[in-house]
């Protein structure tokens, strides 16, 4: 696979710290820094936005501006300036170009650079179709067509809000509310783009995918919004790659993911997760604090998380499942990475309320050099949730002697007939296996990511393949310099 | 020429307690030695020396190969200097699927060859080929490394990364030790695959029985840090017989 190849090269010929550090050299429209109606009014006219949807923004703002930012998790955030950052930035070249040969070469240049192939001749057919976000705008999106034959609508949100307003209308903020939390109020009010899905009934996605995060510009925020519609009986497998260029000022990025899944649809969410995490002494990075949430509405629905977290200076995530339907499924699979003076506090919640519904959390958490790791996760068994299973496995591997790792996991069971069980564990990597990994001829620094590689196989086998080469290739480099 | 192996007067601690108290051992290319002695008198000790295992402090002496002194390389540059150690318990590595393992192993090796990274299906079948020979199947491979295996598959596993990694100095410790009849003979001829003019052996061994089967060319005796005697392999007949006693005394 084409796209996927590339991306290996691109991790494999890098031999610095962050590989993506760079930034586009690209004419950019802004608006200006700050926050007010104003923003928002210009953010939705840049979109040629209904009038509802500007409404909605509106009111989103009103009731943000009402709320204090959370202080509950275990980080450690220096306050944010809401004043100082851009909301809006979009390369000059366009809003949305209709085709692959309008999109600035540039920008085709930066994504060659991040491995992945806009060019659809270039990719084999049918493997992955890509959305991409640059800075405030999608500028491409390919395989529509393909896809289009079989009923899926694949696109940006912004165009989805113009052209399926009824689908967009009826779904947005029905699974996150506005007011669930104070960034996804803010991200209500000022997103930009993100990626829209929709899979008609019966039909199976016949390609993974895929969306593209990029943050270029400086001082600007990403607020990007998803949605994931799987109708009866449709299957669809959605994955999720982000990154940034390095800067020594903090840029946040607030993202909203609604998944909504029908009787016996299934939806499978990957993301890897690789935002710039600072330098070594803490210096810049990107606060990514991100809503996601899937609900499984129909019986025997099935929605499937699955993160590689390795970027960011701090992570707020907790991708969450509210599992209504009768006998339907919610997993999270989860690898926190932490090194230097990154912080993450991670996990998810499983809300169940349908009969015999089931959930698994995986989570592994790492933490090296002077890191925080936190595992939040909360398991909630509402009274008419007969008959539901629940299995937690937290397991924390330290990296060196100055990083913590946290487990802090919260049951609520209102059903007698619930079964949850609960498996903790932590470890550090051991000098046996170190010794032994080397005694072969491996480098510390490779040895070292294939015992963590190890630690994590059981959420690692859950990405799709060439993903999953990718993601592996991240932890190896996440970790460079963490020990010896 | 410099002998393949040399210890000079090797003195090395582990935290404040002297281990090893003065080695001197010779090995030249080709040659097979045998270590015998009491349980704790320093023989893993001695290996994890050599191999430059972290908390084994070298406080004294020196150890060189092919005239080259290896004190201040990494575990792993001298294990692709060819130094190979075959554990007396092998380590699990949970999740980390036995391929992969073996051929970060032969990979690291060729990269610092300036070679390629080997081909994976090459590979495969270099892997089979001598996975077979020791009788490990392909479930094995496909396992993560050491993880569920019996004490004997663990050390037919060592043997397997010896056959692949072929080293010019391969050091076992009590291969032996938990192995029934039949797999003692597999790994022996394992191991006499490799016997080379070019390749030495240093085996660690209670046992007189595996020297029959891996005849060596000299047999030692360390006692309380020390090598206290030198002979050829009919001083393990006669440790066999009569043990350690006295041993201690000669020095
Ligand atoms: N990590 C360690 N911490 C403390 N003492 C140690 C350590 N490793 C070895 N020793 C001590 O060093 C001495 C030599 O141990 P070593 O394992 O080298 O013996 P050995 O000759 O290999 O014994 P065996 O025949 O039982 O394998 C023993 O007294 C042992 O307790
Ligand atoms: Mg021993």
């Amino acid at each position: 696979m084409a796209a996927t190849q590339e991306t290996i090269d691109t991790l494999e010929e890098a031999t610095g710290k962050y590989k993506y550090g760079f930034v586009t050299d690209i004419e950019s429209d802004k608006a200006p820094k700050g926050l007010n109606e104003d923003i928002i009014r210009f953010i939705s006219a840049k979109k040629d936005e209904p009038q509802w949807m500007l409404d909605w923004r509106l009111k989103a703002f009103a009731t943000w501006q009402k709320m204090e930012s959370p202080d509950w998790a275990k980080l450690d955030i220096e306050p944010i300036d809401y004043q100082d950052i851009y909301y809006y930035a979009a390369p000059k070249s366009g809003e949305g170009p209709a085709s692959l040969d309008e999109v600035d070469p540039e920008l085709l240049k930066t994504y060659a650079k991040l491995g992945i192939s806009l060019d659809e001749q270039k990719v084999l057919a049918g493997v992955v179709a890509v959305d991409v976000v640059f800075d405030s705008v999608s500028v491409a999106t390919t395989f529509r067509g393909e896809l289009a034959k079989v009923g899926v609508i694949f696109c940006p949100i912004s165009e989805a809000i113009r052209d399926y307003p009824d689908l967009v209308k009826k779904y947005i903020g029905s699974v996150v509310p506005v007011a669930d939390n104070y960034f996804s109020a803010l991200n209500s009010a000022v997103f930009t783009d993100g990626s829209f899905v929709y899979i008609p009934k019966g039909v199976r996605c016949p390609m993974e995918l895929s969306t593209y995060f990029r943050i270029n510009e400086a001082n600007t925020g990403q607020f990007e919004r998803t949605l994931i519609i799987a109708e009866d009986e449709a299957y669809v497998s959605y994955l999720e790659g982000c990154t940034a260029p390095q800067r020594d000022e903090n840029q946040l990025h607030a993202a909203v993911v609604e998944l909504v899944a029908m009787d016996d649809a299934e939806i499978k969410y990957s993301t890897v997760q690789n935002w710039y995490p600072g330098d070594e002494n803490g210096l810049g990075g990107i606060y990514n604090f991100v809503t996601k949430r899937g609900a499984c509405r129909g019986d025997r629905s099935k929605i499937s998380w699955t993160q590689v977290e390795t970027g960011s200076a701090i992570t707020w995530k907790y991708p969450s499942c509210i599992l209504q339907g009768k006998d339907s499924v919610g997993e999270f699979y989860s690898v926190a990475l932490t090194n230097n003076f990154q912080q993450a506090d991670t996990g998810t919640k499983m809300i169940h309320i349908g009969e015999g519904s089931r959930s698994t959390i995986i989570s592994k958490g790492i933490s090296a050099g002077r890191s925080q790791n936190c595992y939040r996760g909360l398991v909630r068994i509402q009274p008419g949730a007969e008959n539901a299973r629940n299995f937690t496995q937290c397991d924390s591997l330290l990296v060196g002697d100055k990083c913590g790792a946290h487990t802090v996991p919260y049951i609520v069971s209102r059903n007698p007939s619930a079964k949850i069980e609960h498996e903790a564990t932590t470890s550090r990597i051991s000098e046996d296996q170190l010794f032994y990994c080397q005694q072969r001829g491996i480098s510390t620094e490779d040895s070292v990511s294939l015992i963590v590689n190890g630690f994590c196989k059981e959420v690692m086998k859950e990405l799709p393949m060439e993903f999953a080469v990718e993601a592996q290739k991240l932890i190896g480099i996440s970790l460079e310099g963490s020990v010896g | 020429m410099a002998p393949l192996l040399e210890i000079r007067d090797l003195h090395a601690s582990v935290g404040d307690t002297p281990i090893l108290k003065g080695i001197n051992l010779t090995i030249n290319a080709g040659e097979i030695h045998a270590i015998m002695g009491p349980n704790g008198s320093g023989k893993s000790t001695m290996s994890y020396a050599l191999a430059g295992r972290d908390g084994y402090e070298v406080t004294g002496g020196d150890i060189l190969m092919n005239g080259v002194s290896m004190l201040e390389m990494e575990p792993d540059e001298r294990a692709r200097a060819g130094m190979f150690l075959a554990f007396q318990y092998p380590v699990e590595l949970p999740g980390v699927g036995g391929m992969s393992f073996l051929r970060a192993a032969v990979n690291a090796r060729r990269i610092e060859a300036g070679e390629d990274e080997i081909d994976q299906l090459e590979f495969v079948k270099l892997v089979r080929a001598k996975a077979k020979h020791l009788s490990i199947n392909d479930d094995m491979l496909k396992r993560a490394v050491n993880v569920g295996f019996s004490g004997g598959e663990k050390k037919r596993y060592e043997i397997l990364q010896m056959a692949l990694l072929e080293p010019v100095l391969s050091v076992l410790d009590e291969t032996d030790s938990g192995l029934d009849v039949d797999a003692l003979k597999i790994v022996s001829d394992g191991v006499n695959l490799l016997r080379d003019p070019a390749r030495s052996m240093l085996v660690i061994t209670h046992y007189q029985r595996l020297l029959n089967h891996i005849v060596p060319d000299y047999v030692h005796i360390l006692a309380g840090g020390k090598i206290r005697r030198t002979g050829g392999k009919e001083l393990a007949l006669e440790v066999e017989e009569s043990g350690y006693v006295g041993i201690d005394d000669a020095a």
